[in-house]
Parts: C-alpha cells; structure tokens; sequence
C-alpha cells in the first residue's frame, strides 16, 4: 500500500486498507496545533513542488492543501481552471501532460468529472492527490472528518453515524461511507428517495437507508449534514421548500441523538436550508474542527506520498 | 468474375442442414456446388484444412461514418476490418453527416462501397429526416436506392405517432424497422448501467427500464401495424423475456445482441475507462445470463457488432465526456467463441446461424447460405488457434476496443466475398 500511496498518489478511500488509513490519521494528529499555537513546521517537503489544479471552484480544499504544502517545506503552485489553457479548449490529458514537463512531484486535482483522477493517472506517472471529483470521491475530507470524529470519540468502531441529505450526489458521503464502514461503524443514510439511491445499501457493510429524519438520528453518535448540491442535480427531487422541513437539521432533531452527538459539515453551509443557525453555531457543532484538521490531514497525506 | 475452390474444410451451412467434411466450389462470383474432391478446373485453391467453412457471416449493424465523420471510419476501413473480422456483408446505420434520410446518401454509399470496401454494404436508411424524430424521411425513394431496413440508431424516435407512421410505410415498402431503444428522457444524462456500481462510481445511471419501456412501446406498435420490427442490441432480461413473449404470440418481430453484451458487465467500469462507454451500457450478470440463454432458446435471432469507431482524441477524454460506443467488426468471432462455444452454450452450428440465416431472414437478403446459385461469400474461421487481439494492428482507424490484448482461441481465417479472397490470417 505505501508502494501505491508514493506511485498514484491517493485516488480514492475504497482501495485504502485500514491500517494505511490509522496511520494517516495518527501522523494527522501530530500535526495538530496546541491551544494557540499554528501548524508545526516540517522540512518533510523540501525540494518538492506540488501543483494544485482546481478545475471547480473551492475555497477551503484548496487553502488547505496550500496551507499544509508550505508548512512542509515545499513549494507549491494553485492553478483554477479558469484561468488555464482548458478554457482554451486543451484536453485534460494535455494539460497535465504540459505541467508534468514542468516537473512537479505531485499534483492535488480536482475535477467535476467522476473518475477523473483515475482517468488521468493511467495516463501520467505522477501521484495525484484526489480533493474531490465529481460525486465520486473526496479522501481527504473523509480522513479529516474521521480525525475529527476521534477528537471527541475514543474510536470509530460501534459508532453510530447519521449522513443526512444528498447522498446520490455527494463524494463526501462517498469517501465517508467506505472509511467509516472499513471501521466498523453503523451508517445510517438519510435524504429524500430520488438523493438516496437503493444500491447504496450495498456499496459497503453496515450501511442502512432511511428517507426518515427522526429515525435516522435516533441514537446518532455524528450526525453528517451534507450541502445540497443543486449544480449536480438534473431536476429539483422535492421543492426546496419543502426540503428544509423534512431533511433540515434543527434543534430539536439533535434532541433525538446521543447526548454528546457533534454535527459536522464538509462546507460550504447554507443556512437555513440544509440546517439551522442554531445548529450550525451551537457547542454540539465541530464544524470549524473540521476546517482545522484539513490542514492537519493534508500535511499527513502530503508527508505520507512525498517525504 | 472470380472462381475458387475451398478444400479440405468441415463445412456448415444451417441454411441446408449441411455439416461434413467438404470442398466448396465457387464459380463467377456464385456458389456452385458443396461437396466431397470437388475439381477447380485450374482455379484458385484455397486451403482450408483444420478450419470451418461457412456462409459469408453478416453484420447488420456497423456505423461507418462516412460520409462527414472519415476521420473516425471510412467505408473502405470499415469494410478492410469487416473482412478481417470474418464478415463478408456489413449493413451501416445512418448516423452519418449528413443523415443517410435521402437517396441521395444511399447512393453515395453503395458507390463508394463499390469503389473501395473489400465486403458488401448494405445502407440502413433513417426513419426521420435528419433522425430528428419529427417527419418521415424519404424512405420510397432509399428503398429504390438500395436500403435494406429503417432505423434513427443512436436518436431513437420518441414520438410513438411518429413511429406508428413509420411502421406502417415500413410495411407497404417491405423494409424492417430496427430501434435502438432508449426512452430519451429516462436515460438524460446517463454515463452507464443504473445500479450498485453507478452509485459507487459515482457516474449518472441509464435504467434498464429505459431500454425497456421502448422495446414494450414498439412491440406494440408492430402488432398494432402488422410491421417487421427489429431490436437493435437488446441487453436487458426483461427486454428479452417481452420479445420472447411477443414472438411466442406470433408476432412479426427479431432481435440481436452485441459480443460485447453477453461477454462482460459493468463491473468493468471500475476503472473508468471510456471504452467501455456504450449504449446500451454494459449490464449485469443476470442480464448477460438472460442475454444468453435467449441466444440458446432463439429469443435472440442474431449477433451483430454495433462497431461504433470513434476517434482517440475523442475517447481520451473523461469518461463522462467521451462518446458512446466501441468498435467490433474485429473480435466478434473472437468473442462468441470464447463465451458462447467454449463455455458451451450453443453449438457451432447455431453460431454461424446467428452469423449468416439470422441476419439474412430479418433483413431478407438472399445471402447467408452456401446454396448453389448463393452470392459466393464464405467465412473461414477456426476453433483453437490462440491469438491476442491487437487493437494497433486493426484496418480499422478507430482504436476504441476494450479487448485490446485480450487472448482469444480460435477466430477468422479467411474471407470471401464473390468467390474473390479478401483477406486471409497471416
């Protein structure tokens, strides 16, 4: 697995093996900062260069991943799709042919097309570090997610996690159903039928479905909103109105859960639609854990393929 | 006009029954006789010890591209790889530009066919003008050119009046009506077969229902018109098991598969390789078992390709971005022996009908047999010899294959087309 993490770089969760998963998330607990301190400084990363080719819009993926490349020690260029030569009608193949003659080490991509990553790995001797393509796979918000899980829980085994909204196209959902499952945890998907395909009951063991709220949150350890993804989505599946009444996290909902349930979300939220200000502001919220440990996790998955 | 003796061979004709060792003898283009030391009387010989000698194999459903799309396909590198496949006739659907709609673009065809391709062309010409699905094309006057059936491949008609309206012309013309059937706006926006491995892949799913809701349209219809109706590459079991229930109540109507449906699955996907982007997408293991046990009932009447060239620009690309289709011509005979004969499904026998009198009773072309006074084609083509398929050594100019490398036993030896040796092994 490490032969595979240095040569491809990290694709996907669902190839990784648990153990390869712990120590990245051991490693991503060391780079945590103290209580008012910032991200430690490495030379892990020295004499290396990554590219960050954002080919959809992020904000804090991206950051995060620059934020983690320079506190190893290594240089680091972000590049949005816009302004590149793909807007120039330059196939994906090509660009990445272009900037693989300029030598980087790495390149952190993403992409609106599922698989692409995998696409251009077969065609580029290059690890790339998958930030998210498609609704297929986002790694490093499932690996950031499940250190902020261990922040406040001894371990993921048992767990039980409550996914709540667009399942059908999120990568987050995704990624984070294959690495919760590999440890053992009770998920419970949750989202209107048209967002909550059957066959993901099948796409890996102790996954269960539920187009009830008040059901799926009984109990829940971590409860997972997602973002409504409406640039995904070829028609409304209910009216949007609608979908704050019956899939919107309120305070109320978050009596139903374990007393010490947290409340994540990957970000960006919208308020109001996918949950509540109360919600999103009140001590049971990790979502700014979350951000926190992004930068933690990519250093450990940067250290981890590149030092 | 050119004359051959073929010696030496197990020859097979399902059209006769016939299956014994035999010499063919092919003389000014035509067959004229099947039978032990026939003489050549100082013709050319061909040798086919240790192989099978067959009619001519036909594939009723080849895109050729050309005219407008000569960069993916030709006429002549269609047909230069329909031969090396094994195929002595090839009928091209009409997604050209422009839309075959005309006899204007069937003439074309068949001249250039003439002039370049090593194995007859038969045109499809479109049901729509400009398969747009809106008003019916010419089809009296293709008919007259030269079309051997309808279809708007690739754009299917959505509109079920219009379709009716097609049947019934089809009808009084004598031509079949094949459909690529697809309901448009259940499979908007798919990239493969809707199941457990779309979700997982995270690509848009084509329901099997919206392959199935159109063949149960059209079935339909044909009753309802009394046409000959066609399914082009059906790939789904309930598809399977309604033709089967439309033929058992004596309707007028056939069907064919792909290799590439009966040989693998979506789980291919996995790698999100855009060769194995097609329409209809690649299904599941019960739709394959279903697919094949129509193929020993009878269900399914023949097997043709759907070889869909396409530029490699064009499929290097994301997978959700590339066209549909893969090409066939290549590894067909490849295929159906290594699923259907070797695993021991059909018998050798069937094989060749799904070749040679399937095709040619749906289209009612007076070919697909070794009768004497037939057209002079046959296929020679053999059951062990092992061969890795090579996608860079193809006639074709397209090399969107997904069985690049694959090893197959037993596959084409030579064709013959008019009694004239188009292409042999080696």
């Amino acid at each position: 697995m490490a032969d595979l993490l240095k040569t491809r770089g990290l694709l996907d969760i669902e190839s990784l093996d648990r153990g390869t998963i712990q120590e990245l998330l051991d490693r991503a607990k060391f780079f945590q900062p103290g209580p008012g301190e910032t991200y430690k400084r490495l030379e892990s990363l020295k004499g290396k260069t990554t590219v960050n080719l954002f080919f959809e819009a992020s904000t804090r993926t991206r950051v995060s991943f620059e934020i983690a490349e320079r506190r190893l020690g290594g240089d680091s260029i972000s590049i949005a799709a816009q302004g590149s030569s793909t807007s120039k009608g330059e196939s994906l193949v090509d660009t990445l042919n272009t900037l693989a003659a300029m030598r980087p080490h790495a390149v952190v991509m993403r992409h609106a097309a599922s698989g692409a990553p995998q696409f251009v790995s077969r065609h580029l001797k290059l690890p790339i570090v998958n930030a998210g393509d498609g609704t297929h796979e986002h790694p490093t918000q499932a690996l950031l997610d499940a250190r902020t899980i261990l922040d406040h829980r001894p371990t993921l085994t048992g767990l039980r996690v409550a996914i709540i909204g667009d399942i059908a196209h999120s990568r987050v959902a995704r990624s984070n159903i294959h690495l919760l499952s590999k440890f053992g945890a009770d998920i419970v998907l949750c989202g209107p039928p048209s967002l909550l395909p059957q066959e993901l009951a099948q796409m890996a063991p102790g996954v269960r479905l539920s187009w009830n709220m008040q059901d799926a949150l009984a109990g829940a350890d971590v409860i997972m909103m997602l973002r409504v993804q409406l640039e995904r989505q070829y028609e409304s599946p209910m009216l949007a109105s609608e979908y704050f009444r019956f899939y919107g996290l309120r305070p109320e909902h978050v009596e139903l859960a374990s007393p010490h349930v947290i409340v994540m979300h990957p970000g960006p939220i919208n308020r109001g639609r996918e949950l509540s200000s109360e919600v999103a502001d009140s001590q049971r919220s990790v979502i700014l854990n979350q951000v926190e440990n992004g930068v933690a996790v990519r250093m450990a998955v940067l250290e981890r393929i590149l030092g | 006009m050119n004359s051959l003796l073929i010696t030496g061979g197990r020859v097979i004709d399902p059209a006769s029954g016939f299956d014994a060792p035999a010499d063919v003898l092919i003389r000014n283009g035509v067959i004229e006789a099947v039978g032990a030391n026939l003489r050549g009387d100082g013709c050319p010989v061909l040798n086919a010890q240790g192989s099978i000698v067959a009619p001519g194999f036909i594939d009723m459903h080849v895109h050729l591209r050309d005219p407008g799309l000569e960069h993916a396909e030709t006429i002549e590198t269609g047909g230069k790889s329909a031969a090396a496949g094994g195929f002595t006739t090839i009928c091209c659907m009409p997604n050209t530009i422009p839309v075959n709609d005309s006899a204007m673009v069937t003439s074309y065809i068949l001249q250039r066919a003439r002039e370049t391709s090593p194995v007859n062309v038969y045109p499809i010409g479109a049901i729509t003008k400009g398969s747009l699905g809106e008003e019916l094309a010419a089809i009296g006057s293709m008919k007259d050119a030269g079309i051997v059936a309808i279809s708007d491949d690739g754009r299917p008609v959505m509109n079920a009046r219009i379709m009716r309206r097609a049947m019934e012309l089809a009808k009084a013309l004598d031509l079949t009506v094949i459909d690529h059937c697809e309901d448009l706006n259940l499979s908007a926006g798919g990239d493969m077969h809707e199941g457990p491995q779309s979700v997982k892949l995270g690509l848009r799913g084509i329901p099997s229902a919206s392959e199935d809701v159109m063949v149960a349209r059209d079935l339909l219809l044909s009753e309802l018109t009394g046409a000959r109706y066609h399914v082009a590459h059906l790939s789904t079991k309930r598809s399977v098991a309604m033709v089967g229930f439309a033929k058992s109540r004596g309707l007028n109507v056939s069907c064919e598969v792909t290799p590439h449906h009966f040989a693998i699955t979506d789980e291919e996907l996995c790698t999100y390789d855009s060769n194995y982007r097609m329409k209809p997408p690649l299904r599941r293991d019960e739709d394959v078992e279903a697919v094949i046990e129509g193929l020993v009932s009878g269900v399914i009447d023949a097997i043709a390709t759907d070889h869909a060239p396409h530029a490699g620009s064009e499929k290097m690309q994301e997978f959700e971005r590339c066209p549909f289709g893969i090409t066939g011509l290549d590894t067909a005979i490849g295929l159906s022996l290594a699923e259907l004969i070797h695993k021991g499904r059909i018998s050798v026998n069937r094989m060749i009908a799904l070749f040679t009198t399937g095709p040619a009773g749906i289209l009612k072309l007076d070919r697909g047999t070794l009768r004497p006074g037939a057209p002079g084609d046959v296929t020679v083509f053999d059951l062990d010899t092992k061969w890795t398929y090579d996608v860079q050594q193809s006639f074709s100019k397209s090399r969107n294959s997904p069985f690049h490398g694959r090893v197959f036993r037993g596959g084409p030896v030579a064709t013959v087309v008019g009694g004239s040796i188009k292409w042999t092994r080696n």
